[in-house]
């Protein structure tokens, strides 16, 4: 009987214990989830008015109504796709080396020491390097190569350890299989770690992409660019990306520029969900095509 | 001679002596077992044969195994043909994340096979082989993770031979299967016997007892006892195998 009621309550007690913890993440979704609503209200009450075909089209101007972001985007557009061909290489190059090749010693695990430090550098300390390393000794100016290089230092970390994790993930059963079927180190690199990392590989350096293409402290020190009155034609040409051009749109004392901001932020959200899906899409039928 | 002729092998990992100096011959065209207790090197030993143990860091191998007279742990030796002609089944299948089709033309292609006709015969000809074909002939498209675990098994047996070997080393290939897909494999492994020669290692005595020839007995990195299945079960010389045969130790 006393054992009962023991019984009886402590489950009471676990009960209340489920509702708080139900309760907690509940409010924390809320909270994460309101204010992204309230931003994008915001963001989209005062910029929808602006959006428009001649906006997307448009060279900046000070007369607000004929004012544009074409060359931010097509700076950031640029920018980002030459990054990720620059990056994706290099950053699955080092993860295969630093997981399959390299002898498991303090040297190698003092590399992967400092690359989970540098994915935690504040992006503007990348900006300065790059501006000293890229635009200065390597005299490429201030060029979309430049900023390119620059974003892939800071994201080539964040892409390391990513696609780490995913060879990782490929069970040994897989490797011992192909090896004892006679495979050479490199077949097994490719025709089974490589295709079966791939998809973690790529949705890590979506991901870093993404944080990318929002980055503007790095494409300050880089581009310190805002009145482009071109599309970029070269990857040695300047550019201004659109971070900045909100930034300083954001910064003039004309209401109307506010709109102008506002709009640009949208576009802004609206590129990194497209690529995003396109990169999502990409990943589901490489991993359809697998199985 | 015997078709493989093992001398004073012995294998460390670091310094755990794993293998101590152990001798014998394996016939070929026969089923030979190794069986014992659990850590008794039968699996390191299995995997001496492919220098499959290469791949640990910190392995060291002394002695000899000859294949055919030829010393596979000479310097002339080409691991990955070794690995070619030594082929192996792993205690848990292992398909690879492709079709079936595409497992078992894993093998021929890695080795430069490319012409699509000859694939397609390898292909259906190992699958018969491993008893798998009626099974799978109409779905050879389909993801191998999609089959049973027994039929998983046969898979890796089928992707084995079919870059023609002519040893086939199998480490407990049965002890992640039910009764029945057992009893198929090891039915399998007394028709692969024809052709091949066949290594399996089992901590499972009925199953050496029903489907070798010869029976090998290790215990602690020592070789105890071998010699034919029927004399080693029946009349062990050893009073270590005696004990292990009528479950007194294992």
């Amino acid at each position: 009987m006393l054992l009962k009621i023991f019984k009886k309550n402590r489950e009471g007690i676990r009960r209340i214990n489920d509702s708080i913890l139900y309760a907690l993440s509940l409010i924390g979704i809320i909270i994460g989830l309101l204010s992204l609503v309230v931003l994008l209200y915001d963001s989209f009450s005062d910029g929808l008015p602006w959006l428009s075909f001649q906006f997307l089209t448009s060279f900046p101007s000070r007369f607000p109504e004929q004012a544009g972001l074409l060359a931010a985007l097509a700076g950031r557009v640029l920018v980002i796709g030459l990054t990720a061909l620059i990056s994706f290489p290099l950053g699955i190059g080092a993860a295969l080396y630093l997981e399959e090749y390299a002898p498991k010693n303090w040297l190698t695990s003092f590399i992967q020491l400092n690359i989970s430090n540098l994915a935690g550098v504040p992006s503007i300390v990348y900006g300065i390097l790059g501006l000293g390393l890229f635009v200065r000794a390597l005299e490429l100016g201030r060029s979309i190569l430049a900023g390119a290089l620059t974003m892939t230092l800071l994201i080539l970390p964040v892409i390391i350890i990513a696609s780490r994790e995913a060879i990782r993930s490929v069970p040994n059963a897989y490797r011992e299989g192909a090896y004892a079927l006679g495979a050479s180190q490199w077949q097994v690199t490719r025709k089974i770690v490589l295709s079966q990392a791939f998809p973690g590989m790529l949705t890590g350096t979506i991901l870093s992409l993404s944080r990318a293409i929002g980055e503007s402290a790095p494409m300050i020190a880089i581009a310190a660019l805002v009145y482009v009155r071109f599309v970029p034609s070269g990857p040695l040409d300047r550019f201004t990306v659109l971070p900045i051009q909100i930034f300083n749109w954001m910064s003039l004392p004309q209401d109307e520029f506010r709109g102008l901001a506002a709009a640009g932020i949208i576009v802004l959200l609206a590129v990194i969900l497209g690529m995003n899906s396109i990169a999502i899409y990409i990943r589901n039928r490489y991993q359809k095509r697998m199985k | 001679m015997g078709k493989i002729d093992v001398k004073n092998l012995n294998i460390w990992f670091t310094d755990n002596h794993v293998i101590k100096d152990v001798s014998l011959e394996l016939e070929s065209n026969s089923v030979t077992a190794f069986m014992g207790p659990s850590g008794c090197g039968k699996t390191t030993f299995l995997r001496a044969i492919n220098r499959l143990n290469d791949l640990i860091v910190g392995s060291k191998t002394t002695g000899e195994i000859r294949i055919d007279g030829q010393d596979i742990y000479d310097k002339d030796v080409e691991v990955f043909e070794l690995r070619r002609r030594v082929g192996m089944v792993f205690q848990k299948p292992n398909p690879f994340p492709k079709s079936i089709f595409d497992n078992v033309a894993f093998g021929p292609q890695l080795h430069g096979l490319d012409e699509k006709e000859d694939i397609k015969t390898i292909v259906e000809k190992s699958l018969r082989e491993a008893a798998l074909w009626e099974e799978v002939k109409d779905r050879l498209e389909k993801s191998a993770l999609d089959l049973s675990g027994g039929q998983q098994q046969r898979l890796c047996i089928a992707r084995a031979l079919a870059v023609n070997p002519d040893v086939i080393l199998m480490d407990e290939p049965c002890s992640a299967l039910d009764p029945i897909a057992t009893a198929k494999i090891e039915s399998l492994m007394r028709k692969l016997a024809d052709k091949y020669t066949v290594v399996i290692v089992t901590h499972n005595m009925q199953q050496a007892a029903r489907a070798s020839d010869y029976t090998v007995f290790l215990y602690l990195g020592k070789l105890i006892e071998s010699g034919t299945t029927k004399s080693v079960f029946e009349n062990p010389t050893n009073e270590l195998t005696e004990k292990y045969i009528t479950g007194e130790f294992g």
